[in-house]
């Protein structure tokens, strides 16, 4: 394994980190706006969450293949779609967190005289976290695998020392495990520090780990 | 909106050319997209015979939540194409090595699903039950298993569209199914690989719907449309 660090599995990783990152941050950026928008306006919730499931069931080789017609061999072809995947997990989840402020608590906001904005910044939002944080969890994790897929694309990220493996005649179960244990390790210890910025953000929360 | 420039008129041919080569080979592609549901329909059976019963035991007995949650997490981390691939070294290649590797990947969202719809169930039922002399089978059998239909059979669901849908990468693992195509581009040209993939697309999303239509055809009657009883700030005191 040492001696394939170097070439193969460390830019690998450094590329596999950058195509999760890319994508959680992207797929971050367009669900808030509008899970703020479904929490405003409560007709939007339901169809964009049929759209988002149906989106989900998807399979992501298909997905990346059919992307291929418009963007290419590219980067941007797996974006896409990975970006599509993170916006189905996160959108749901940031609009039940944000639905989840009970409704004496909302009350009592309003006779404090908090405006709609102070109570969406002050209350809402603060109660929210958990479950945002608990849908970036999901995310990550997901993307972190799914990420590997875009080998059959791409010669980047984990997903390409065992793509290559698997089309050897005897396959190499070094290049597979290795870079099998670093997709597994990098994602959990992404959902680790997930985890621990919830407690940061929100000690409150209930410990509990799903 | 801007005219339409070369590159689209590009998309749409190729596109054309998709549904065409759908429609030449309609036998070959039924065929392929059977294999991948016999794949599929072996991995989740043999999910569903090992972990359901073991999430409804720890669920029944309000033991090993770390077990189930673990199961989760780690079943969410572990990529397909990482699974297929260990598989393939420890099995060899062809039908197996795939099916075990998908059912590993169904296990953990019905493992997680039957501990979780079990171990709801509220506690003051199954005591009562208990009071009116029913064994713990019975409970079980009787009591928990119908109240935790709806979370128990959302678990298999996703685990069932999880299978299918991952099925095709299982082509790279000999795995057989609509991948063989997606993965050939030199013998099916870009033109099989996008009618390859779109029939993918309508497996999975097939298999979601009838999945869907049969989760409410079990459901028992009286919890159609609710969702399971559930008190957690009694469970917490006890």
């Amino acid at each position: 394994m040492q001696s394939h660090w170097g070439d193969t599995l460390q830019p690998a990783l450094v590329q596999h980190i950058e195509l999760t990152a890319i994508a959680v941050v992207l797929g971050f950026a367009i669900a808030f706006p509008l899970a703020l928008l479904a929490h405003r306006y409560r007709k939007l919730e339901h169809p964009i969450g049929v759209f988002s499931a149906l989106l989900y069931t998807i399979p992501s080789l298909a997905l990346f293949q059919l992307l291929i017609p418009f963007t290419g061999l590219t980067w941007t072809t797996v974006e896409v779609a990975l970006v599509a995947y993170t916006l189905v997990i996160l959108f749901p989840n940031i609009v039940a967190g944000l639905h989840s402020a009970p409704d004496e608590v909302l009350e009592a906001a309003r006779g404090m005289g908090l405006t709609r904005m102070q109570t969406l910044t002050q209350v809402e939002l603060p109660l929210a976290i958990p479950a945002i944080v608990g849908g970036l969890r999901v995310a990550v994790v997901s993307t972190v695998a799914i990420a590997t897929i875009a080998a059959f694309l791409l010669p980047d990220g984990l997903g390409y020392p065992i793509v290559l493996a698997l089309k050897e005649p005897t396959p190499f179960k070094t290049e597979i495990y290795s870079a099998g244990a670093l997709a597994i390790s990098f994602a959990l210890l992404c959902d680790l520090a997930l985890v621990a910025l919830r407690r940061a953000l929100a000690p409150w929360a209930a410990r509990g780990l799903a | 909106m801007t005219p339409m420039t070369l590159a689209d008129a590009a998309n749409l041919h190729t596109f054309v050319d998709a549904l065409r080569f759908i429609g030449d080979h309609p036998g070959f592609l039924a065929q392929k997209a059977l294999e991948q549901l016999e794949l599929s329909g072996a991995a989740l059976g043999i999910a569903i015979a090992v972990a359901l019963p073991l999430g409804v035991v720890l669920g029944h007995f309000h033991r090993g939540s770390g077990v189930a949650i673990g199961a989760s997490i780690v079943g969410r981390a572990l990529p397909s194409l990482v699974l297929i691939a260990a598989f393939l070294t420890l099995l060899g290649i062809g039908f197996v090595n795939n099916m075990v590797a998908l059912a590993v990947l169904g296990s953990g969202p019905i493992l997680t699903n039957s501990y979780d719809g079990v171990d709801r169930v509220d506690n003051e039922i199954a005591e009562s039950a208990r009071g009116m002399g029913m064994t713990g089978w019975q409970i079980v059998r009787r009591i928990e298993l119908p109240l935790a239909i709806p979370l128990l059979f959302t678990g298999i669901r996703i685990a069932a569209v999880t299978i299918v849908a991952t099925a095709p990468i299982a082509a790279i693992a000999g795995g057989g199914g609509l991948g063989d195509v997606i993965v050939n581009q030199a013998s099916y040209r870009l033109s099989g690989v996008l009618g390859a993939s779109l029939c993918v697309m309508a497996l999975s999303a097939l298999v979601f719907v009838a999945l869907a239509g049969i989760q409410i055809g079990v459901t028992p009657r009286g919890l159609r449309g609710t969702t399971v009883v559930h008190d957690h700030s009694r469970k917490e005191q006890q």
